[in-house]
């Protein structure tokens, strides 16, 4: 009876699946909603700036540059692309990582209830990408929706700072 | 002092008004409102409007066009929705909002090419000057407007996303404009009249 009970214990853990809140794969980690929150919600004495963004949008990739650029030349930035790609096509996201050199980490926020979640991040988001989520050092957020230039991208931080 | 007061108040004024003016200007309609009508011309040649169809009680106005890859996710349940609900007197009009010089896939003769392959049955329309998608104040596609003729006003009774699951019709369990529809048809309160959904920024001429 004993080892009938101890057979079913070790069976039951070796084959109980590991549900990860964060999956890694190459450069790319893939979160939930509740993850990105988590990460928005902890305290940080950086500006930090969150990119939504697609490999298949492309106004998206032509401003990335520009948040690459002011990430590097500001320490006091730190700068996250959140991938709103195919979370079953993970390569499209891992593959245009590496063609296009990418410094900055990626996440893919894998949860397409869109609706529940959209008005969370912010209420002015209608959904479009790109948009980006400012959040300062006091926790303060400023959302901005549409494609920007290094300028406008300069100017919505310098007021933030 | 007083002028200098008296300048701060008209700036400040000045600085209230024009941000309202353009916070108006980006919103567009919201439900309850009542939506402009159009003539826009078709994938057929023909021009299309809403007066022009006198025996619809309302139309499903979808935002769409050929190059997203959301649109293209739910093309099919669009064709669903115009074969269900036109009958029932709600059919379908989809208009692309993409200007063709941002957006090359998005020309009128390739929303011909794109309207043949598919075989839509619904209107498929261009807003060319973009006009009717400001006045609308839609921001992406896909993006549903439905609308109830009341006389000669169209009603927005429900804007956004056509369900939960752009990526399997069969796993969405929140079928939003079936919903509204539904509600509408059975002279019912819609319990969710707008949603939000990831979608394709709309290419607007700069």
């Amino acid at each position: 009876m004993n080892f009938l009970t101890n057979t079913l214990i070790t069976l039951t853990i070796l084959f109980t699946p590991l549900y990860p809140r964060e999956v890694s794969i190459n450069d790319l980690t893939v979160i939930s909603y509740e993850t990105f929150e988590e990460m928005v919600n902890t305290p940080s004495s950086q500006l930090r700036v969150y990119n939504f963004w697609a490999t298949w949008c492309a106004p998206c990739i032509k401003e990335m540059p520009h948040f690459e650029k002011v990430n590097n030349e500001d320490s006091d930035i730190a700068l996250y692309f959140i991938s709103l790609d195919d979370g079953l096509k993970t390569e499209r996201v891992t593959n245009f990582i590496k063609k296009r050199n990418i410094q900055a980490p990626v996440y893919l926020l894998d949860d397409i209830d869109y609706n529940k979640w959209i008005d969370k991040v912010h209420q002015d988001w209608s959904g479009a990408i790109p948009a980006t989520l400012f959040v300062d050092a006091n926790g303060k957020k400023h959302f901005h929706e549409g494609e920007m230039s290094e300028e406008t991208l300069l100017s919505i931080i310098n007021t933030l700072k | 002092m007083p002028y200098t007061k008296l300048i701060l108040f008209y700036s400040l004024m000045m600085i209230i008004s024009v941000g309202s003016l353009v916070a108006q200007n980006k919103e567009g309609y919201k439900v309850g409102d009542k939506a402009r009508d159009f003539s826009l011309k078709d994938v057929s040649g023909e021009m299309v409007s809403m007066a022009s169809q006198s025996d619809a009680k309302g139309f499903l106005v979808i935002f769409s066009c050929n190059t997203c890859p959301y649109v293209v996710a739910y093309e099919d349940r669009m064709i669903e929705l115009h074969k269900k609900y036109a009958p029932q007197g709600y059919p379908v009009i989809a208009i692309n909002p993409n200007d063709k010089t941002l957006s090359p896939g998005d020309s009128f003769e390739k929303m011909q090419e794109r309207a043949n392959d598919k075989n839509f049955p619904f209107a498929y329309l261009y807003d060319e000057t973009q006009e009717i998608t400001r006045a609308y104040g839609a921001t992406r596609t896909p993006e549903v407007y439905l609308l109830q003729r009341q006389g000669k006003e169209y009603m927005v009774k429900y804007i956004g996303a056509i369900d939960n699951n752009y990526r399997e019709a069969g796993q969405a369990n929140d079928k939003y404009v079936e919903d509204a529809m539904d509600a509408v048809l059975n002279n019912r309160q819609i319990a969710q009249t707008s949603t939000k959904a990831i979608g394709c920024t709309i290419k607007f001429r700069k």
